[in-house]
């Protein structure tokens, strides 16, 4: 859309016309300003855990476990050298598979949403299928951090979007 | 030729070089939410009578959702 009318600009006679492709989704995903109705509202950005433990796919699970515990989670996410996800490790598939290679033993593609998808949106979400996290990625693919589903509802808690609104903001919408 | 642009490139037209940002998206998501600063014009309105609020001489930067 905004190619068109960046071209639609040309023909009116503008000859310095320039288009951010990536819009507003990339903008407000990077915590930058905004204005409007919602304004301000808390998204997947700013709620994910950053500093995740990443692993490749060729090494060893029970390496990869002792870095986990190390660093105090319960997971690690198998990504690329350019940091693209490719699977997910977690703590029962960490513990029971020392000398499998994390590439033999990972959940292939996890389910991953936007950084800039406000929370009352996902919180209901993953309350419905029961997931307690979710990888949070660019459209790239590329990981950004775990959005937990307990720190996702206290902060809309703490943003007077508890249980109670929240349901009734997704009752308005059906 | 209109020419892309990542964020950081925004940014710094904006500040540098007094940049006009355009929403093109439809005015109810427009009101929801929008870039600090950004005016509004559906692409569906834009034409020669609604690009007069924008000034010809300065850089303009159009945007929508993301990469639609």
């Amino acid at each position: 859309m905004s190619a068109r009318a960046a071209w639609r600009l040309e023909s009116l006679g503008f000859g310095q016309v320039y288009r951010y492709a990536a819009g507003k989704a990339d903008w407000f995903a990077a915590g930058l300003p905004s204005e409007g109705n919602a304004a301000g509202v808390p998204r997947a950005a700013g709620a994910a855990r950053r500093q995740v433990p990443t692993c490749r796919l060729a090494d060893r699970v029970s390496a990869v476990a002792a870095r986990v515990r190390g660093a105090d989670w319960k997971m690690c996410i198998v990504t690329n050298d350019e940091g693209i996800v490719l699977g997910r490790l977690r703590a029962r598939v960490l513990m029971a598979n020392a000398d499998a290679s994390a590439e033999e033993v990972m959940e292939a593609g996890p389910t991953t949403i936007r950084p800039h998808e406000r929370l009352e949106s996902v919180v209901p979400r993953l309350r419905s299928r029961h997931v307690d996290s979710i990888l949070v990625t660019d459209s790239d693919g590329r990981l950004i951090g775990v959005l937990y589903f307990e720190e996702a509802e206290r902060i809309l808690g703490e943003q007077g979007l508890g249980r109670g609104e929240e349901e009734a903001a997704c009752a308005c919408n059906d | 030729m209109p020419t892309t642009v990542a964020r950081e490139e925004v940014q710094r037209l904006v500040r540098d070089a007094s940049a006009q940002l355009v929403e093109v998206l439809p005015r109810p998501e427009y009101e929801d939410e929008h870039i600090a600063g950004a005016k509004n014009m559906p692409l569906k309105q834009l034409d020669r009578e609604s690009a007069r609020a924008l000034d010809p001489g300065e850089p303009v930067i159009v945007y929508c959702h993301d990469l639609q």
